[in-house]
């Protein structure tokens, strides 16, 4: 096959072919464009088929992958060019070069609606296919009613009119107001009489987005769909040409079937019965047969009719058919068709009755859990999570459970989430559900959201039975050697309040069981330590009869907290030392928590609200639905004061666990006194609705604390304000004050810090609004999308969000809308370009309005530094030269960096792994030192490599030596500060802004590792 | 339901056709194609045709050196568009004749043209091959 003259092309084409690298490609490239920019500036000088030849060579070049930012000009010019090869290169590429909204479609226009009102089929082709693939609103305005023309005219051939069809489901997609389907019904059901295939298979794409807006107006469509699907499924009435492998068109098939999908029912009993006629034929009448392509175009139909027989539901013998045959394809080898068996049956659960059928094939599903093909786990996955019931929960989960250790990174959040919300939902008993928990926390506990601990031990708190086991479970789990943070903070909590019920067994006294939490102390972070003095302090108030060497212990850890730079650990320490003192009132101040209400579970709520409008999602629900396992139940439910029952409520994040744990605990310490206030001070002075003040309510009504201790409650209280005011008295904030302003749930600075490290979580959380964030990070790109979630029944109105960006980011967030509507949630992109490295961190300063409240935040964004780096391996070979060539400072720094949180150096190999800061093992000999390379991307430096070495001293975790190398001082520089903030235990005050650690002073830069230690030698070396 | 790209990558990974069925801009195709790439060439012949990529679904099938991948909704009929695949093969096997990934490079208009006969906006319009290959039949006359 020749060019036709083309030749210009072809030499390039080669060149580019024959390129070794992507740098000579990028050179040739960049001398084409070069070349193709001076033709076009002389235009005048151009032939058409030159004009057409450089059009081609842009669009090959763009293909590449690189900008072609001139010559659209040129190629929308060729569209009014008056021969047919040139016309069709002008069509053709400008569809592939612009998009709607380019201006110079707009110069088109013209020319575009003289071909398709002129009299030559082939150019009319052209331009519909151009319409039909990038045609905007001017087009629809100025177009349609001359697309609907041709699509009906008789006069018209078939190749004409089947783009007319596309065409005008273009412009009516895009522009429904402006395309005029009024009486299109009838119009729709002649055109459906077409004998010419191609017409049809058009006509059908048209009717699919027809009748997915509107199926009522179009119901005479349904008996001609009917009849095309007999025509080709039963008469096979086809020419040779449209038969695929022996099949008449498989796509029109499955277009029909998907149009008839649309319709909720069919009522006409000939139209019905032909139907059914048709599809038993094709479910009993498809084979598997040797030819692959004849196999999977069969299949393609089978599937679509079983997904058309499962809408209907209504014939049971062939639901039966379709449950069998999708038991079959779950079970076979073949890739593809066990996929699609697994898609089709979880779609498949969203109809009642088949459950019982499915479960029977659990065991082949389970094993599809366990392909090497992750298309096929995430399907296994979907599936098991939607069949799970009382019954076959604790199978499955143990499953699930048992495949986290080996499945892949991508799946775990998914997989842990997944398997907590099952294990709660369909819980046998409560021990098991607690086991559950626990591994999942043990096995993945990174991927444990703080829901799923918070409600736990809301669980435990809410089932007597249910302590005792809780707490010497999360006491076996203490003495692992490797306990994930998450476990300290359950343990801790648990054993605070429960230890004490075992205190007859071995090794469970007050002082081991103090013991082995306080071992955890030193590896946790600030967000843990408080929940760890609670557990003290109630630990000590058990000690009956007290433990004097006990108390001094903690009383002395109480002290050492007590000038704590972390508000909240310092207030905590302040307080229960206070109380600690106290004697017998320290019994009522720190008695066990109340039991919580029962509301819906905040986790399975979140994954009813992250409706997707898939069929797998609304399966889900459906099946919450159906059977929620009563094991769950509070125990203690008795409404009292005639307030009413509680019901779910959906409007508040449930689960009030975190703000009792976290930074507003002042429940715990003033228990005594939240009976009232403390629940009280949640009450907004406008509450979102009465279902959340019912809810708020309840407490109150239930949880009335025994009698007996009434009294001295009051006494605790007043007596607890006094202790407080006499050491801070802004320790215990009056309620009033707060009942006016609108509380953070959860802890702003740890969700800031948890999205620092991935890339998409939540990012604050209040009564009324969730703001999430995703982020992608490409180079020194960042595309940010912030789902602003309303959480209430009524909308929240003056939304503003503004960005305050650093100096160092480019950031453009798109609009904001002023008003959220009610649980509705708005994705705002925000793009975000690197200009150069800087640790500054940019603010989003977002204000909302719900009824009286007025409600401002400024939060970080986590477009931290970490996000611009990517990981690199290198070799020792590439790894020397380049340590060896950047010599000295400014471009190679070392510091002696002093009070490092102590942590086992596979943990701080962990840490500088998640921030992107790829540890190369092997590079250094000393196994207490880490090498990290990594690359730091940003405009203005492009790609630059980061060398860093610390060398750790085994017998004093808190310093380290640290030396960074890279082409940039100032990376250098900020690279170095920015390790330096991870690893140094300043705690984190909330609101401030990227605590800046102190810098150690250079005097301090003595050597710190003797002559004689081998790192030190090799130091000298590098 | 429809298509939503399609594209022709080789086992270097080298794009040697693409056609979108939506506008993304040069930097999202160009982080698209690599990620799907990675993704799809890394897969052995025993694993199944889909991979769920961001809201793609992504169907794809090998021939010799050359990877044929298209982007769909998650709702497409999924069998439908890997045998959509085979029939552009044969399509382009019946013009050229023993189609090979050098007719596709040097060829880039005329794979092009057949494409554009086959799908506009994402919708399969047409499946005879016959009827696909006219319009390029009455150019080569013509020239």
């Amino acid at each position: 096959m020749a060019m036709h003259g083309m030749r210009g092309l072809s030499v390039f084409i080669s060149d580019i072919r024959n390129c070794q690298n992507k740098e000579q490609e990028r050179l040739r490239v960049d001398k084409e464009l070069g070349n193709v920019r001076t033709r076009f500036k002389n235009e005048k000088g151009l032939t058409p088929y030159e004009k057409k030849k450089y059009v081609w060579k842009m669009l090959y070049i763009y293909m590449l992958g690189y900008d072609v930012d001139f010559g659209h000009m040129e190629a929308v010019s060729l569209i009014s060019a008056p021969k047919y090869p040139e016309k069709q290169v002008g069509y053709i590429v400008t569809s592939c070069l612009l998009n709607e909204n380019h201006d110079f479609l707009r110069v088109a226009i013209n020319s575009v609606r003289n071909d398709i009102i002129g009299r030559n089929e082939t150019f009319q082709c052209l331009a519909l296919t151009m319409v039909g693939n990038i045609g905007g609103r001017e087009f629809a305005e100025s177009l349609a009613p001359d697309v609907q023309k041709l699509l009906l005219s008789s006069s018209c051939r078939p190749l004409v009119r089947k783009k007319a069809a596309l065409c005008l489901l273009r412009l009516f997609r895009k522009n429904p107001d402006v395309v005029n389907v009024d009486g299109w019904a009838d119009r729709m059901a002649q055109l459906l009489d077409e004998r010419d295939l191609g017409v049809l298979t058009s006509s059908m794409s048209l009717l699919v987005a027809l009748v997915s807006n509107n199926h009522e107006a179009y119901w005479t469509c349904l008996p001609k769909c009917v009849k095309i699907l007999e025509r080709l499924a039963r008469n096979q009435d086809v020419p040779q040409e449209y038969t695929y492998y022996g099949i008449p068109s498989p796509w029109l098939q499955v277009k029909t079937m998907r149009a008839l999908q649309y319709f909720p029912s069919i009522e006409d009993p000939n139209t019905r019965r032909t139907l059914f006629e048709v599809l038993q034929r094709i479910l009993m009448g498809t084979d598997v047969v040797k030819n692959v392509n004849k196999n999977n175009a069969s299949h393609a139909v089978l599937f679509e009719a079983l997904a058309l027989v499962m809408h209907l539901d209504a014939e049971k013998e062939m639901m039966s058919q379709c449950v069998a045959l999708l038991g079959k394809f779950v079970a076979v080898r073949e890739p593809n068709i066990r996929y699609l068996g697994l898609e089709n049956m979880t779609r498949m659960l969203m109809v009642t009755d088949v459950q019982e059928v499915i479960k029977r094939h659990q065991v082949q599903i389970i094993a599809s859990l366990k392909d090497p093909d992750i298309s096929i786990r995430r399907r296994a996955l979907d599936l098991l999570y939607g069949m799970c019931d009382v019954t076959n929960a604790k199978d499955i989960v143990e499953e699930l459970l048992q495949y986290l250790s080996s499945a892949d990174f991508a799946m775990r959040e998914e997989l842990s989430l997944k398997a907590a919300i099952l294990a709660e939902k369909f819980a046998p008993d409560l021990s098991w559900y607690v086991d559950v928990i626990l591994q999942l926390i043990d096995k993945a506990g990174d991927f444990i959201s703080d829901d799923i601990w918070f409600r736990v031990v809301q669980f435990v708190i809410n089932n007597d039975d249910l302590q005792p086991y809780a707490a010497a479970k999360v006491k076996e789990y203490l003495h692992k050697p490797a306990v994930h943070e998450t476990m300290v903070k359950v343990s801790a909590y648990i054993l605070g309040e429960y230890s004490h019920l075992l205190a007859r067994r071995p090794g469970c006294s007050p002082k081991e069981i103090f013991s082995i939490l306080h071992e955890k102390l030193p590896t946790v972070s600030t967000t843990t330590i408080p929940i760890l003095l609670s557990a003290y302090a109630k630990i000590l108030m058990h000690t009956q009869p007290p433990d004097q060497e006990l108390q001094n212990q903690i009383w002395a850890i109480f002290t050492k907290y007590e000038s704590c730079i972390d508000a909240e650990i310092q207030q905590r320490a302040v307080e229960y030392f206070a109380l600690s003192r106290k004697g017998a009132a320290l019994m009522d101040i720190l008695a066990e928590m109340p039991k919580f209400p029962e509301r819906q579970s905040s986790l399975i709520k979140k994954a009813e609200d992250a409706e997707v409008d898939t069929a797998e999602q609304s399966a889900i629900k459906l099946r919450a639905q159906q059977q929620t396992s009563n094991a769950l139940v509070v125990t203690d439910q008795r409404p009292a004061n005639g307030a009413p029952p509680p019901v779910p409520v959906g409007q508040l994040s449930l689960v009030k666990v975190p703000s009792m744990i976290t930074t507003e605990d002042r429940n715990l310490t003033v228990q005594a006194s939240s009976q009232d206030n403390g629940t009280l001070s949640k009450v907004d002075p406008q509450p979102p609705s009465a279902d959340l003040l019912g809810d708020l309510l309840g407490p109150l009504a239930i949880e009335g604390p025994p009698g007996a201790t009434v009294p001295s409650e009051h006494n605790a209280v007043s007596g607890l304000e006094g202790a407080a005011e006499a050491v801070d008295g802004s320790a215990i904030v009056p309620v009033e004050v707060e009942t006016n302003t609108v509380k953070p749930i959860g802890n702003i600075a740890e969700r800031f810090h948890a999205l620092c490290l991935k890339d998409s979580g939540v990012l604050y959380e209040d009564p009324y609004i969730q703001i999430g964030i995703k982020a992608e990070w490409r180079a020194h790109h960042g595309r940010l999308v912030l789902f602003l979630g309303n959480k209430n029944t009524a909308p929240l109105i003056s939304v503003q969000a503004l960005i305050l960006p650093p100096g160092h980011l480019k950031m453009e967030l798109s609009l904001v809308p002023e008003t959220i509507p009610p649980r509705a949630q708005v994705q705002c992109p925000l793009e975000v370009v690197n200009l150069r490295p800087s640790r500054d961190v940019a603010v989003l300063d977002y204000s909302y309005k719900f009824g009286a409240n007025m409600v401002n935040v400024k939060l970080r964004l986590p477009a931290t530094l970490n996000k611009f780096l990517q990981p690199i391996p290198v070799s020792a070979e590439e790894f020397f030269p380049q340590w060896r060539s950047l010599s000295g400072p400014p471009l190679k720094l070392q510091e002696v960096v002093r009070g490092v949180r102590p942590m086992p150096l596979s943990e701080m190999a962990n840490l500088l792994n998640s921030f992107r800061l790829m540890i190369s093992p092997g590079l250094d000999p000393n196994p207490n030192n880490l090498v990290v390379c990594t690359t730091f991307y940003s405009e203005n430096t492009h790609a630059i490599l980061c060398l860093v070495r610390i060398e750790t001293d085994p017998a004093d975790r808190t310093q380290l030596r640290m030396t960074l190398a890279s082409g940039d001082p100032t990376l250098t520089f900020e690279l170095k500060e920015f390790i330096k903030e991870q690893l140094v235990s300043i705690p984190m005050v909330p609101r401030a802004p990227a605590a800046a650690p102190p810098a150690p002073p250079a005097a301090q830069l003595t050597p710190q590792i003797p002559a004689n230690d081998p790192a030190a030698l090799l130091a000298g070396l590098l | 339901m429809g298509i939503r790209f399609i594209l022709m990558v080789n086992k270097q990974g080298q794009t040697r056709l693409a056609q979108y069925y939506e506008w993304l801009t040069l930097e999202e195709r160009r982080a698209l194609e690599g990620e799907i790439v990675r993704k799809c060439l890394a897969r052995t012949e025993q694993q199944c045709s889909f991979v769920e990529h961001r809201n793609y679904k992504i169907v794809y099938r090998r021939y010799a050196s050359l990877f044929f991948l298209v982007g769909v909704d998650n709702d497409e009929n999924e069998l439908a568009i890997l045998e959509f695949i085979h029939l552009l093969v044969e399509t382009m096997d019946r013009h050229f004749g023993n189609v090979c990934e050098l007719d596709i490079m040097f060829h880039l208009e005329k794979a092009h043209f057949m494409l554009e006969e086959m799908v506009m906006n994402g919708s399969v319009v047409e499946t005879s091959k016959a009827n696909i290959l006219t319009p390029i039949q009455l150019m080569d006359k013509a020239s």
